[in-house]
């Protein structure tokens, strides 16, 4: 029977373009003593350390290995995890695993990047199949841009809707001290901006980051005592669904909607739209700010524009989406799965300051990576009741 | 030293490469892509979903697939980019030339799609549905580069 797990304390370096200040090490260093101090705990209090990003960004591997004396984790039990674009959802999902098993009461969870030591979609590329995937592959935005272009034709949707999402989010932004990018822009300034790969452009895609996060997870009575309001982690999920990336049902991500039905059925959440008070969508580009809140089950297929053109997921809205200003904002990769669950728990323990969403009695955080792969967290601001 | 000074080292232009197994299945397409220029998919005894590129396992079913069977060459394509912003392709090191077709194609009898270049001398012509046939090389090696790209049909 697994425990019940909590994140008691959350960390995140000010993310920018590029960190010339600090090597990986201290860069890891920064966010974990953030953590610490948030959770009111010192490197004696952690049982174990779980860490991860993706090896072939900076192209050194075995960061569990030569981060120790910056992560805290010298001498300590210490895993590293990493699956692509979701490695920072995944970290988080095997924190809670190790502390759900009772084996450890109190585990450190990192992720990090430094986007700026290689060419982004050059490292992206080699983590796909030599042989059949590489040849035509340009990265991360290859990919979106041919499901943005199958979800228009099948849904008839715009780039301006697309657009739509990318001003919300860089508006969130602005709110957020930790985000890159915190500038507003205007439908007409992301539809001008250099296309990239049809039907994206340059404002409607995150930018490469260095940065990094940490959270502190504990067993159900050290959590309790802890001095913050805890975040209880009710349920996870994630599904791998595809080798190849020709296998996948363009337009559709079947990995998130297999993975968000796992996670309403393991609690009970019948109407997600009223029953989640906000999400933290790992939302790489703006498009998937329409095509995936429909495979959450947020509202019907083809129904995503509509819904985001009504201001439902802007602050203030039904199911505010995004209130740190997402991925578009900031995006160090091994991080950004990690900074969505961190950001879905300071919500749920009230510490989102300037863009803090009143009342957060659930929130779900994601991360997307790879061959359309998803991972999911669901928060809770109560005990779950299982 | 003055106090803000961020030294940076670079790598330099190492280059380390690799060597592939493409594997039974792969060899197989491959080969016959080679030989005949005809395009070998696998079909699953549970499901009979059609997959290409050829692989042992059928995921979904866990199932071994023994079935090869000739789809294409002629196909439609599923969905598209084209790419415009330029990066450093990992296979060769140098900077990719843009822009270019970026294709998913659905070649006539498979059930998934298949990825490789598509001719965007005319962009109108480039859409989802649009008719497409392999333009091939005359001497081939046995690689995805055979296949020079995919040109559209009217």
């Amino acid at each position: 029977m697994a425990k019940r797990v909590a994140i008691i304390g959350t960390g995140q370096t000010h993310h920018k373009s590029h960190r010339p200040d600090v090597n990986g090490q201290e860069l890891i260093n920064e966010a974990v003593k953030r953590a610490l101090q948030d959770a009111d705990l010192t490197m004696k209090d952690i049982d174990a350390v779980v860490i991860g990003n993706m090896d072939h960004f900076e192209g050194i591997n075995y960061v569990d290995c030569w981060s120790v004396d910056g992560s805290g984790a010298v001498m300590k039990p210490i895993i590293k995890l990493t699956t692509g674009g979701t490695t920072g959802c995944t970290i988080a999902i095997g924190g809670y695993h190790i502390v759900a098993s009772g084996l450890f009461d109190r585990v450190l969870v990192i992720g990090w990047e430094k986007n700026s030591e290689s060419d982004t979609t050059g490292a992206i590329t080699t983590a796909f199949d030599p042989v059949w995937d590489r040849l035509v592959f340009a990265g991360a935005i290859s990919g979106l841009a041919a499901e943005a272009q199958a979800y228009m034709a099948r849904y008839g949707a715009t780039d301006r809707d697309g657009a739509r999402v990318s001003v919300r989010d860089r508006k969130h932004a602005t709110n957020n001290p930790y985000a890159q990018l915190r500038k507003e822009v205007t439908l007409e300034e992301v539809l001008a901006s250099p296309m990239l790969a049809d039907p994206i452009h340059l404002l409607d895609v995150c930018p490469r980051t260095d940065g990094a996060c940490a959270i502190i997870m504990a067993s159900e009575d050290l959590a309790v005592k802890s001095a913050n309001k805890p975040d209880w982690i009710w349920a996870t999920a994630n599904r791998h669904p595809y080798s190849y990336l020709g296998d996948a049902d363009y337009g559709r991500l079947t990995s998130m909607s297999e993975s968000s039905k796992e996670l309403y059925k393991k609690v009970g959440i019948r109407e997600p739209r009223k029953e989640i008070d906000v999400i933290e969508l790992y939302q790489p580009y703006s498009f998937a700010g329409l095509i995936w809140i429909e495979d959450m089950g947020i509202v019907g297929h083809g129904e995503g524009p509509e819904y985001v053109w009504g201001g439902n997921t802007d602050m203030g809205g039904e199911l505010p989406i995004n209130p740190s200003g997402g991925v578009i904002s900031c995006n160090p990769i091994g991080a950004t799965g990690l900074i969505r669950c961190a950001e879905a728990a300071m919500q749920v323990m009230g510490k989102a300051e300037g863009r803090q969403v009143p009342d957060v009695k659930h929130a779900i955080s994601t991360g997307f990576g790879g061959c359309w792969w998803t991972d999911m967290i669901l928060h809770g601001s109560e005990k779950p009741e299982y | 030293m003055t106090e803000k000074e961020n030294i940076i080292v670079e790598s330099g232009g190492a280059i380390q490469p690799f060597k592939y197994a493409v594997g039974m299945y792969g060899s197989k397409f491959f080969a016959e892509l080679r030989e005949t220029g005809k395009f070998l998919a696998v079909r699953c005894p549970r499901c009979g979903k059609t997959y290409i590129p050829p692989r042992r396992v059928c995921g979904p079913c866990f199932a071994e697939m023994t079935e090869f069977l000739e789809v294409g060459p002629g196909g439609t394509i599923g969905t598209f980019t084209i790419l415009r912003y330029a990066f450093i392709d990992p296979e060769t090191g140098i900077q990719k030339p843009i822009p270019y077709g970026y294709g998913f194609i659905k070649l006539d009898g498979a059930d998934t799609l298949f990825q490789h270049y598509i001719d965007i001398q005319d962009e109108t012509k480039v859409k989802i549905g649009a008719r497409v046939e392999p333009v091939l090389k005359s001497v081939r090696k046995g690689t995805i580069r055979d296949i020079e790209y995919f040109r559209i049909i009217d």
